[in-house]
């Protein structure tokens, strides 16, 4: 397997000596080329999963490796596109784009070459010389995903990276981040709290439970060749993911709030009165 | 107006030139002295002290902070150290560097570094601790460490603050410089205050007071607070 998550534990520090255990055995393999979502109530651990593979949180038991090799430490290789996007606002965009090549050190013209394809690829050529600032949130994320994509990583880590945006920009970018996964064959491992997102981008989904996060299934997401999937069938599969995360959620809520909650679950999302047997 | 009541209660007074001069005297003094050579030298001697003074304070602070920053130790060691030294004023140690050094250059220069290398300790530091997590995080990912990391993250992520407490600095060891320059009489502005006093000459003091305030606004207005606004501009900080 080229990514592969082995028996994996994690926890944080409290006060007095108590720990919180974040995440518990996890196991997981993902394959080279694959696009895999994590889904989970908030306070799961699916952002502190990404940050393991990220090398930039330790674990305390278990093994991480990409393509053989044990994470350590954080490296190019497997490059994170976070939440907010974390452009050097001291440099212009396409000196945030090449910071990366810079330090694997390549050659100026090559590092320019690749840049400008990137930025042409997220549609953003005209904005090679202007400052995060001036840019909008959409346009800042996709800078961001081409300064990862620009280091041909073996695995785009992502973490809810569109959950600031407005939701026209989520859905072009959506559509913008398959055309790239398709066309560059990098493996993503996308974090989110959307389901709707997870199901329509990825080929897998994986639910996780909290507190401690555990995995609770892996989703197979249907897909046809061109990459269109009737309504009922991702609807279907949404609706599996969400029975699955209501029991997480209600744990969640009753832990915050006190026992006597009760989360009933929005019948809307259950019955299907036209659905004519289309998952038979 | 100022100018017009200055020069009106200068005349009305009936206070000797010596005590009060005149408005008029004190802008005949400021120009001769200028053209002369007399000020004018002496505008150059501290210039040239305090951009020495100020550069190695300068740099001690970068380095003061960046120990603090990164050195638990030396955080809670120096770091507080640091807060408690900062309340001194520079003039303060000016009897210790007197014995130390003599009454020179040497002392001199001390003063004006010592002035302002706390206020630029703690705000480097401050400065160094603020880089938010995320560049930090992105930088790593990257692949950035060590030396580079410093180079390219921490030291200009943190330039605003960094440009704040070279401002602040800079006031600093302005002030030590005229309280030392006064005290060591080896030229500079300062002396020619002490000289004007002992000469029984107002206008010359007057005179050197509004070069100080001068060169304190050039500094303070065109240089820090452009520099200021430039990099606001740059980052769209508003």
């Amino acid at each position: 397997m080229y990514l592969s998550i082995k028996e994996i534990k994690k926890s944080f520090p409290l006060k007095d000596n108590e720990r919180l255990e974040v995440l518990d055995h996890i196991n997981l393999e993902v394959e080279k080329g694959s696009f895999v979502s994590i889904v989970g109530p908030s306070g799961c651990g699916k952002s502190t999963l990404l940050y393991l593979i990220a090398g930039l949180e330790k674990v305390d038991e278990g093994l991480i490796t990409v393509a053989g090799k044990e994470v350590r430490k954080p490296g190019p290789d497997r490059v994170v596109v976070f939440q907010e996007d974390g452009l050097f606002p001291w440099l212009t965009v396409l000196d945030n784009v090449t910071y990366g090549l810079k330090i694997k050190g390549q050659s100026k013209d090559e590092m320019e070459k690749k840049a400008k394809d990137i930025l042409q690829m997220v549609h953003l050529s005209n904005y090679a010389d202007s400052y995060p600032h001036q840019l909008s949130g959409g346009m800042k994320q996709r800078v961001s995903i081409a300064r990862a994509l620009v280091m041909e990583p073996d695995i785009l880590l992502m973490d809810e990276p569109f959950s600031a945006l407005d939701e026209q920009t989520r859905m072009v970018l959506h559509r913008e981040l398959l055309e790239i996964w398709r066309k560059t064959n990098v493996t993503i491992f996308f974090v989110t709290h959307n389901i709707r997102e997870a199901v329509q981008l990825s080929e897998k989904v994986v639910v996780l439970a909290t507190r401690p996060g555990k995995i609770k299934e892996i989703i197979p997401v249907p897909t046809t060749k061109d990459g269109v999937m009737p309504d009922s069938v991702t609807l279907h599969t949404e609706q599996r993911i969400l029975s699955l995360l209501e029991g997480e959620i209600e744990k969640v809520l009753k832990e915050e709030m006190g026992d006597d909650y009760s989360f009933k679950a929005n019948p809307v999302h259950r019955s299907d009165s036209g659905d004519m047997g289309s998952n038979i | 107006m100022i100018a017009v009541i200055w020069e009106v209660t200068s005349r009305v007074s009936g206070l000797p030139d010596f005590m009060f001069p005149s408005l008029l005297l004190v802008l005949e003094t400021l120009f001769t002295g200028l053209i002369d050579g007399q000020i004018t030298a002496a505008v150059i001697r501290s210039i040239g002290r305090i951009l020495l003074g100020f550069s190695i304070a300068t740099l001690i602070g970068l380095i003061f902070g960046y120990l603090i920053w990164r050195y638990k130790l030396v955080e809670d060691t120096l770091g507080f150290l640091v807060t408690a030294l900062q309340s001194i004023p520079s003039i303060v140690w000016f009897p210790l560097a007197i014995i130390w050094f003599g009454l020179n250059e040497f002392a001199i220069l001390f003063i004006v570094t010592i002035g302002a290398t706390w206020t630029m300790t703690m705000n480097a530091s401050s400065g160094f601790k603020n880089v938010p997590r995320l560049y930090q995080r992105v930088a790593k990912t990257y692949g950035s460490s060590g030396f580079h990391f410093l180079r390219t993250v921490i030291v200009p992520a943190s330039v605003p603050q960094l440009l704040s407490g070279m401002r602040i600095a800079w006031a600093f060891s302005w002030r030590a410089l005229m309280a030392g320059e006064l005290l060591a009489s080896s030229g500079g502005l300062g002396q020619l205050l002490d000289a004007g006093r002992s000469l029984g000459q107002m206008d010359l003091v007057i005179s050197v007071m509004i070069i100080i305030a001068v060169i304190g606004t050039i500094m303070d207005q065109l240089i820090f607070l452009r520099l200021e606004r430039s990099v606001q501009r740059k980052w769209g900080i508003s």
